[in-house]
């Protein structure tokens, strides 16, 4: 393997004795030898090196998801040390899970639009709609709790199809034909629950997803379950890579990221398990169910959007869609595809704050709730402006918007406030986006 | 497989109109394994419409198109790259957010069962880029944004030769880049040659065309004025070509060139 790489560089052609002027070239310009024969992707690593990587990376512009955890760090430390007694408590570290998972939710399925440089306004909205159609079968109609979400996951993705199809299709621009189902979907709403009612929703299941917790012991099966497989696949694919002698990264760097995603699950794992209730009476304690469903949802958006041929396509579209559709990716089916995972989340995220209210109000998903989810992923690190963004990145951005409003109502701080705060932590975030992808393209050569 | 020398690619009679302009004339054109042929012409004189009909991307009139000898029809995109005719676009074909590798494979990812196979993927990109000789890039999972423009067009260029392509197409390869970054291109467009693709050429620049081709055709107004090795010609007979039609006893007859303007 190591003997079929010529080092001198110098064009091997067999024609080239007789066109002595075009080997000169080969060498020529500004390239010197350490950068060529794909250098990077053979050096052997050690510490030093292996942190000197990492350092230019971030140099260029390869941020990954560093400001998001910095910022979920500093936001912590800060809240903590304005109000130790309560943020740090269990109870509100409960309460702060159960807090992010709408948002979450709603932030990953508009992950896959964002990542197409796409807008959908209308998915808070939408998932309000599907929570009032879930609320209204269960308590009006007397349905079981399955055909209740189906249905309404079954509707969000009859409106993503319908916005799909507006926007790639008829190609009118994704913010107008959101912006139209925003308001009129509003409509739908008021019309369905009557104007200023509320649904209560008080089947157990669903009321179960944000109120209950699982046992301890199967959080902790659960976590255990995750951090080992989690490690197993980046350490397999670490070895797989090195074997081949293919671009891998350096195996400390790989070992450090396992150790911080294991640490932050078993920490949260224990600090969720712990007893919470206020009185000594009772017990209560455990991850609350919405957790899982939020990681399951994670782990397979990873996996469809990194492993799979249709995620490829996804970022091929978002970076380039005339390049992807001369590679000859069907541009339309993929652009419909992702309104309609983002719809069918929104449904699933409206569930779930259904199930945090116990009830369904006319005023469901309306307001903040949008923007404060594209809010999230693009804290996270997702790019407005197409082809760069991963589902963790509604995780960490759905946390961070989650922390500053407890945090900030714990504080009792005025409504202005917040608003104001989550303005600037949302422009801080877009502004290491562009600074980043300034970096990025100049980092080249 | 056919040795080099050998044409791969033969049209004949080739006739295109859009409406009532007619844009190419009975267009003879062959390309041989191993060759670099140089399409050259003014603006509008067909080269383009030429490509898109080898390309599949557009139907033409009349003629006929030979592969390897036997008759075919190219009647889409898809049809023309399963025959290994890849056309490398002047406005480049990649996607800025993925890596090397993703690009060369876009489209056309290597599978194993639901998931990609990155290893495999890895390793073909890697030889392909060996084999010619591109050498200038840190590493083939860099991003595209982080490349210069000639380090894109080799990358584009080599995309078109990982497919066992016969019949490698660039449409004007340099026009945006700089000198040394020219030198890159015009030296990978002939070791792309060397390795027994058959490479047809468009530019603009006589400098290029001189320097690796090995016949030049050159179209006036629609019309094949010229098919000749490039030894047989002087820069300015091309020029002749391209601006007149014909160049001495070369060309299309006077007539002819006349009555076509």
């Amino acid at each position: 393997m190591s003997t079929d790489i010529p080092g001198d560089g110098v064009a091997k052609g067999p024609d080239l004795t007789k066109r002595p002027d075009l080997t000169k070239g080969a060498t020529g310009g500004t390239m010197t030898l350490a950068d060529s024969d794909f250098a990077t992707d053979r050096r052997e690593h050690d510490m030093r090196s292996a942190l000197l990587d990492y350092w230019h990376r971030i140099k260029a512009g390869e941020l990954g998801a560093l400001p998001a955890v910095l910022g979920l760090i500093s936001l912590v430390a800060l809240f903590t040390a304005l109000k130790p007694d309560t943020f740090l408590s269990k109870g509100n570290m409960a309460n702060l899970s159960v807090q992010a998972l709408p948002i979450t939710i709603l932030a990953m399925g508009l992950v896959f639009v964002l990542l197409l440089g796409e807008i959908d306004l209308a998915a808070g909205v939408a998932s309000g709609l599907c929570a009032a159609v879930l609320a209204k079968l269960i308590t009006d109609a007397g349905q079981p709790w399955y055909t209740a979400v189906l249905s309404g996951v079954a509707i969000g993705i009859v409106i993503g199809t319908s916005i799909g199809w507006l926007v790639s299709v008829l190609r009118i621009p994704s913010f107008v034909v959101t912006l139209a189902f925003f308001l009129g979907l509003q409509g739908v709403t008021l019309r369905l629950i009557g104007e200023g009612g509320t649904v209560p929703v008080r089947d157990d299941v669903i009321v179960a997803l944000s109120n209950k917790n699982m046992p301890i012991w199967l959080g902790w099966a659960l976590a255990g379950v995750c951090v080992a497989g989690y490690t197993a696949t980046q350490l397999l694919r670490w070895r797989r890579q090195h074997v081949r002698r293919l671009h891998s990264k350096p195996i400390e760097f790989v070992v450090a990221q396992c150790a911080v995603v294991a640490a932050a699950l078993l920490i949260s794992t224990y600090v969720l398990s712990l007893d919470r209730a206020p009185s000594p009476l009772i017990t209560l304690g455990g991850i609350p169910w919405g957790v899982p469903l939020v990681a399951a949802l994670l782990i397979v958006c990873t996996f469809v959007l990194g492993r799979t041929a249709y995620g490829r396509h996804i970022y091929a579209v978002g970076g380039n869609s005339e390049a992807a559709r001369r590679a000859g990716i069907n541009v339309t089916r993929i652009r419909i595809s992702v309104f309609m995972i983002a719809s069918g989340l929104a449904a699933v995220s409206g569930i779930v704050a259904a199930s945090r209210l116990n009830s369904v109000a006319t005023s469901a998903g309306g307001g903040n709730t949008l923007l404060y989810a594209v809010g999230a992923a693009v804290i996270g690190g997702t790019s407005l402006f197409g082809g760069r963004g991963k589902a963790r990145d509604a995780v960490l951005g759905g946390l961070v918007i989650a922390l500053i409003d407890n945090g900030l109502g714990l504080l009792g701080t005025s409504a202005y406030l917040s608003y104001l705060i989550t303005g600037l932590v949302l422009l801080l975030a877009a502004s290491i986006d562009a600074l980043a992808r300034r970096r990025r393209s100049s980092a080249g050569r | 497989m056919a040795d080099n020398g050998d044409p791969v690619l033969r049209l004949t009679g080739l006739n295109k109109s859009f409406g009532a302009v007619h844009v190419l004339h009975d267009v003879d054109f062959t390309v041989r394994l191993g060759e670099v042929m140089a399409l050259v012409g003014d603006n509008g004189a067909g080269k383009s419409t030429l490509i898109k009909c080898i390309a599949g991307i557009h139907p033409f009139d009349s003629g006929q198109i030979e592969f390897d000898g036997r008759p075919v029809t190219v009647d889409g995109p898809r049809a023309a790259s399963e025959l290994g005719i890849e056309v490398v676009y002047q406005d480049l074909a990649l996607a800025d957010n993925l890596d090397i590798v993703q690009n060369m494979f876009l489209g056309r990812e290597r599978r194993k069962g639901l998931v990609l196979d990155e290893p495999s993927m890895e390793e073909a990109a890697r030889e392909t880029l060996a084999r010619l000789s591109i050498r200038t890039v840190k590493s083939v999972r860099q991003q595209v944004a982080s490349l210069s423009g000639g380090q894109r067009q080799t990358v584009a260029i080599a995309k078109a030769a990982l497919w066992e392509s016969k019949v490698v197409i660039l449409d004007e390869p340099t026009a945006a880049l700089g000198v040394a970054q020219t030198r890159q291109v015009l030296d990978l467009v002939r070791r792309l040659a060397d390795t027994g693709h058959a490479v047809v050429l468009i530019s603009h620049n006589m400098n290029d065309v001189f320097e690796v081709a090995d016949r030049i055709t050159a179209l006036y107004l629609g019309r094949v004025a010229a098919d000749v090795a490039r030894a047989e010609v002087t820069h300015g007979q091309v020029v002749e070509l391209i601006t007149a039609g014909r160049s001495g006893d070369l060309g299309l007859a006077p007539q002819t060139a006349a009555e076509s303007i």
